[in-house]
């Protein structure tokens, strides 16, 4: 396993500025989770941690306006995504039941304003830990599910309803199941909240059996995953299989391990919306993406 | 990674009003140290053990459910209310090292950390 940082990649890729291949063979058209072709190339937007209903007006003045920010810089990109998808965190947690429900209406409502056909959702452990994803089940739907589209295979995965933070052998039985089906050429995309493989535990950056996880996606020549949680850009690989970490849009959190504690970064005036960010992700071919980071204002 | 012994003695009396010089205990080569999670801290958060001596780590919760996660030393354990969970480690190396619990207990739990520093 190793870290991947924005240099590799892009020497990897031959691609320069912000935007990076997370594959690192040749670009082209393959076939899609069912063996059909890849018949048009796509792209969706990441967008994570928004933590809806957090106040700390050193860490995020805008708190209220940050989301809605980013609806409107999605609803101005020049190519319309498939769909957008939210890795968890969607709202902050809190003890009240009623409130909530009323967080997750709010932040409902909010992204409704997303001028996207398609929204994905997916639970942050703020969503659902302290329930078991009873409100989240209530507002979003299953907190594990899958979908295809334009021959990729998405799953998204729950790795925070349960506060130990496990997928557990049920979902872990489920997803060998649902991968059997596949190809062991096809493209797959797995969406969780919490890294699968132990990025820093000691600051809880981690999922207990996420190791159980991997070893069933391994046979799988072409799976990339995608998570939040940790409130940075970050890359690392497990075998073959590429990890992407996505910013925050509430407030940025240190490197792993590079301060005493997992302090959100407060607000910096001279550069207000600094770390916060979403991204584009689009296909070039099988198992391969290219990945945009946007920042919120001049990030 | 080293092997780590936890295990609960169910049934024993929650520890109450431990401050941070009471709760460690060196005797026979071993060090005690009396621990206690609440939301969202520890107490105490910051322990100081000496290198090669075996600890044993006696924690509590004064009120949900936590975990205790120090991965420097293979040790992490479930802290549940109205027992101790008593973890055995012996440091090997030197340094300061993050614990944290690994159990969601809510909207402050990403502060619910401490620091264990190993003293040659």
């Amino acid at each position: 396993m190793r870290e991947i940082n924005r240099r590799d990649f892009m020497k990897l890729s031959g691609l320069g500025g912000v935007v990076f291949a997370s594959g690192l063979g040749r670009v082209a058209f393959g076939l899609g989770a069912s063996g059909s072709s890849i018949t048009d190339d796509f792209h969706f937007v990441q967008l994570s941690d928004t933590h809806w209903g957090f106040e700390g007006p050193p860490i995020n003045p805008d708190a209220k306006g940050t989301l809605k920010k980013a609806v409107a810089a999605v609803n101005s990109l020049e190519e319309k995504p498939d769909f957008v998808v939210f890795t968890g965190d969607l709202t902050h947690t809190t003890d009240d039941a009623r409130l909530r429900r009323d967080r997750m209406t709010e932040f409902r409502d909010i992204v409704a304003g997303l001028n996207v056909k398609t929204l994905r959702f997916m639970a942050g452990e703020h969503d659902a830990a302290i329930d078991r994803g009873d409100a989240y089940h209530e507002h979003f739907g299953e907190l594990n599910y899958t979908f295809d589209h334009k021959g990729v295979h998405f799953v998204v995965l729950d790795n925070v309803s349960d506060p130990q933070a496990i997928v557990g052998q049920a979902q872990t039985k489920w997803l060998e199941q649902d991968l059997k089906r596949l190809k062991n050429d096809a493209t797959i995309v797995v969406f969780t909240h919490r890294p699968l493989f132990d990025l820093y535990p000691q600051w809880d950056w981690s999922t207990r059996d996420g190791a159980a996880v991997i070893d069933v996606l391994m046979p799988y020549k072409n799976v990339t995953v995608f998570y939040g949680h940790i409130h940075q850009e970050h890359h690392y690989l497990t075998g073959h299989i590429p990890h992407h970490a996505a910013k925050s849009l509430m407030f940025p959190l240190p490197a792993p391990g590079s301060a005493p504690k997992r302090a959100p970064i407060p607000w910096d005036q001279a550069a207000p919306y600094r770390g916060l960010g979403f991204r584009g992700v689009a296909t070039v071919g099988r198992g391969q993406f290219q990945i945009t980071e946007s920042p919120i204002g001049k990030g | 990674m080293k092997r780590t012994i936890a295990f609960v003695i169910a049934g024993c009396t929650v520890f109450l009003g431990i401050s941070s010089r009471d709760a460690m205990k060196a005797a026979g080569g071993q060090t005690t140290i009396k621990l206690t999670a609440k939301r969202f801290e520890y107490n105490p958060a910051q322990i100081t053990v000496k290198k090669g001596t075996q600890v044993v780590l006696e924690i509590s919760s004064e009120d949900a459910k936590h975990g205790f996660n120090l991965p420097d030393f293979g040790v992490r354990a479930d802290i549940k209310p109205g027992a101790i969970t008593r973890v055995t480690f012996t440091p090997d190396k030197a340094g300061t090292f993050s614990f944290a619990c690994d159990v969601f207990c809510g909207s402050g739990h990403e502060d619910m950390s401490g620091q264990l520093t190993v003293v040659e």
